[in-house]
Formats: C-alpha cells, sequence, structure tokens
C-alpha cells in the first residue's frame, strides 16, 4: 500500500516534469500538443476511490497550470477526465469484473482494451481543454483538428512510456 | 430536508465533479475577462523557479546569437554618443538640458519562461515589483515590441505576448502614417495582420510597420516588422496587411521593459474628458 503510494507520487511529479520541462518546448506546429501528463490519472489503481480521483485529477491540473500560465484550464480538463473514468471502467470491464491487484495498463488488460479505454479519456480530456482555451466558436474546425490530432500523438506517447514501464516491471 | 441530503449523498460524486469544475471555470474566467493577478500563474515562486533554471540552461546555447544582437545594439548606441557627433561651427541650435524631459525609462530583463504554439501565449521575465515594474508597462528588444507586462510578483513578471488572441496594438506604416490594428491570427509565430489600411495607400512589399503615437503603453516608432503580403477582402474599403515580425519569438533572452512616466497624467486627463462628454 506504502509502496503503491510512493510509486504514484513519483510518478505524479516525474510526469509533470516531463510535460512542462520536455514536452512543452517540443514545438511541432500549432496542431500537435501532446499532454502525457494524463497518463497519471489513466493509470491510476482500479481501487482509488473515485471522489479522490476527482481531487487528484484536480491537483495536478493546477499544477500543470502553474507552468502553463492557464489558470483553471488543465483542471477544468482534468476534472471532466476524471469525473468519467469510473463510467468508462464500468463499460469495458470483463464480466467478472477486475481482478483485484491489477492496473489499468496495457500489461494487465492488453494493448485493445488500454487503447478503447485511454482514447476516450484523452479526447474528452483534449475537447475541454482546446475549446476551452480558445473561449469561442469561430475557429471551431481548426480546434476541432488540433484535438484530433494531438489526441492522437498523446496516445502515441502514452503507450510507447507503458511499454517503457512493461520491460523494466519483467525485469524486477 | 432529510431527503435532499438523503439524495445529495447518494449522488456525491456528480455534485463534487460539479463543485471542482465549476472552481476551474471560475478561475479560467476570471483569468479571460478581467486578467486579475491569479494566483496560479508562473510569476509564482516554485513554477518560476524551476522555469529559471532551465532556461539558464537553454541560455548557453544562444550565447552567440544574443552577443551578435548585443553588440550590434552597442554599435549603434555608441554611433550616438556625444563623441561621436562633429562639432559644427556656428550653429545656432544650443541643446539646453532644461528643454528635455525624460518620458521613457527601460529596465533590461531576462526572459525565463516562453511559448509560441499556443493560441494564447505568456512569457515570464526575472523582474518584479521589487524593480519597480507595473501592470500594463511596453516589453519590446532591439528588433521589435514582445508583448505587455500582465502579472506582477515581487522578483518576477508575466507579460502577454503579441502572439496571444487578445493582444492588440495600434501600428503604423512608417512610410506614411496610415495606422491601424495589429493582431495575430494564430496560425504563424512569424506573422501579424495589420486591419483597416485605407486603399489609396501604396503598399510596397518591405515597408516597415511600427507602434503609432496613439498607444499609451508603446514609445512612438518601435519596429514591428515589414509588410510581407496584403489583400482586399471583398465588400471592404481596407487592406489587410500580413506582417512579417522581425523579431523572432522563438530565440528571445533579454528584453527591456518600458515606463512610460507620463502615463497616469495622459491617462487621468483622457478618463475626464471623456466622464465630462457623457454628461
Amino acid at each position: 500500500m506504502i509502496t503503491e503510494l510512493l510509486r504514484n507520487i513519483f510518478r505524479f511529479v516525474a510526469l509533470v516534469l516531463v510535460q512542462v520541462l520536455i514536452i512543452k518546448n517540443i514545438e511541432l506546429g500549432r496542431f500537435i500538443n501532446p499532454f502525457i501528463y494524463t497518463l497519471f490519472l489513466i493509470i491510476l489503481p482500479f481501487e482509488t476511490p473515485k471522489w479522490a480521483i476527482l481531487f487528484i485529477g484536480f491537483i495536478l491540473g493546477l499544477t500543470i497550470d502553474m507552468f502553463y500560465d492557464t489558470a483553471g484550464l488543465h483542471a477544468a480538463a482534468c476534472v471532466v477526465m476524471a469525473y468519467m473514468r469510473p463510467g468508462i471502467l464500468k463499460l469495458f470491464s470483463p464480466r467478472d469484473g477486475y481482478e483485484s491487484g491489477t492496473q489499468p495498463t496495457i500489461q494487465y488488460l492488453g494493448i485493445p482494451w488500454f487503447l478503447s479505454y485511454s482514447a476516450i479519456l484523452v479526447v474528452s480530456h483534449h475537447l475541454v481543454l482546446f475549446y476551452l482555451e480558445i473561449f469561442r466558436f469561430s475557429e471551431f474546425f481548426s480546434t476541432l483538428l488540433r484535438v484530433i490530432i494531438s489526441s492522437l500523438a498523446t496516445l502515441l506517447l502514452i503507450v510507447v512510456i507503458q511499454f517503457l514501464f512493461n520491460r523494466k516491471k519483467e525485469q524486477e | 430536508m432529510r431527503n435532499l441530503l438523503l439524495f445529495i449523498w447518494k449522488h456525491y460524486f456528480f455534485f463534487v465533479f460539479l463543485l471542482l469544475e465549476g472552481f476551474c471555470l471560475y478561475l479560467v474566467v476570471q483569468n479571460n475577462y478581467y486578467q486579475h493577478a491569479t494566483f496560479v500563474n508562473s510569476s509564482n515562486k516554485l513554477s518560476a523557479n524551476v522555469l529559471e533554471t532551465s532556461r539558464g540552461v537553454k541560455d548557453y546555447f544562444y550565447l552567440k546569437d544574443v552577443n551578435e544582437g548585443l553588440a550590434q545594439e552597442n554599435a549603434e548606441l555608441r554611433s550616438r554618443l556625444l563623441e561621436s557627433y562633429s562639432l559644427v561651427v556656428n550653429d545656432k541650435h544650443v541643446m539646453n538640458d532644461t528643454s528635455l524631459h525624460q518620458k521613457y525609462t527601460y529596465t533590461s530583463a531576462k526572459v525565463v519562461n516562453n511559448s509560441t504554439n499556443r493560441r494564447n501565449n505568456f512569457l515570464t521575465l526575472d523582474k518584479g515589483s521589487k524593480h519597480g515594474i507595473t501592470k500594463d508597462m511596453a516589453v519590446i528588444t532591439n528588433t521589435g515590441i514582445v508583448g505587455q507586462v500582465k502579472d506582477i510578483s515581487e522578483n518576477f513578471c508575466t507579460v502577454m505576448s503579441m502572439l496571444h488572441s487578445r493582444t492588440i496594438v495600434s501600428a503604423k506604416i512608417k512610410k506614411d502614417g496610415s495606422y491601424g490594428p495589429l493582431t495575430w491570427d494564430g496560425a504563424n509565430f512569424e506573422y501579424v495582420t495589420l486591419s483597416d489600411i485605407p486603399t489609396h495607400v501604396r503598399l510596397v512589399k518591405g515597408d516597415t510597420i511600427v507602434t503609432s503615437a496613439y498607444s499609451l503603453t508603446f514609445p512612438e516608432n518601435i519596429k514591428i516588422g515589414v509588410v510581407d503580403s496584403w489583400e482586399r477582402k471583398s465588400g471592404e474599403y481596407f487592406y489587410t496587411v500580413r506582417v512579417r515580425l522581425l523579431t523572432d519569438f522563438k530565440k528571445l533572452t533579454h528584453v527591456y521593459i518600458v515606463n512610460n512616466m507620463m502615463k497616469n497624467e495622459q491617462e487621468q486627463l483622457e478618463t475626464k474628458s471623456e466622464a465630462d462628454s457623457k454628461e
């Protein structure tokens, strides 16, 4: 339990730092803005209470906001994502529920399951984020394109990170 | 009442969500419309220090360009020194110190955080209230304008970049003085848009665009960019001009914060006349 907590805190700090120090500075044009910190909310353990996920999402979003100068923007997107997570998990659950002690990762549930689960969460996060940032409808379609391309980039990075993690665990 | 409480307890997840989301939206709206000094921005100590360290490493790679720029500017300033003017015999013009009144003062600052790839871009500078920086001061470099100070903490300030959807700067074409609002359409960080230029103006590719005298913030004749192309939309009597910025916003490292010492005086007078005309 304690190691799980420590591992999650470490993951939180690592993902935030990677996001604001590395990803933020990689500029691939206006349409590709991956936000890999969402991975933290995606792979929280199944047992995490629902209300805790909301608050964790809120804090995670505010932390990112501090670095991106966007008060409340990322927090709003993260809270929406955290709110949707339990429902999505229920929707995709195997017939006899999730095994205890497992996490919603590629390692335990395979690529197809993980991709469909995380795609919904990532797209909803990016939708809220980009439309709230623009705050008007005049650039509707270019923003939609931004959401789609950025979500693909985020998903790709998230899967790559998962594979790096997996290999590490097998060695242990 | 008891039923209501039971109802809320049963759906607590939804209500916690509403509460948090409402708070987030409040922050966003407050930040967008009133531009209050919000506490979640990069002039706060923790994030500014992390970003400053990271910037310190990055600065090293730009040293060559910065040195060239500084050397160029030094040369330009040196040419304006009194020593570099030769005395003209029988010149009647006498420079009297009391006849000059300083209007603008400059503070140099270092960029510790910067972005160009978002719709609304900000910079963080390492000068704050301790150095006499106040809201709405202009920020420029030796190659052109950068933006306007937004939030200030003790040691840092954030700047609303020219590359922000709500930045509007009054600019004019240097050769004939026709002016219009300058905005950024969000497509490319190298180009901005100057609108409302009357069609009788003979535009030439490469014409210099500078700040106009109608801005309270920016001094007049600060360089902005050069004319790249222009078009007249059907049904409009004005040109919309695409302007290539002279400043490379990706490579900003050292900037100047400009303080207009007569701003308050002008502002007070103008609000007074406006109030009078309403009566």
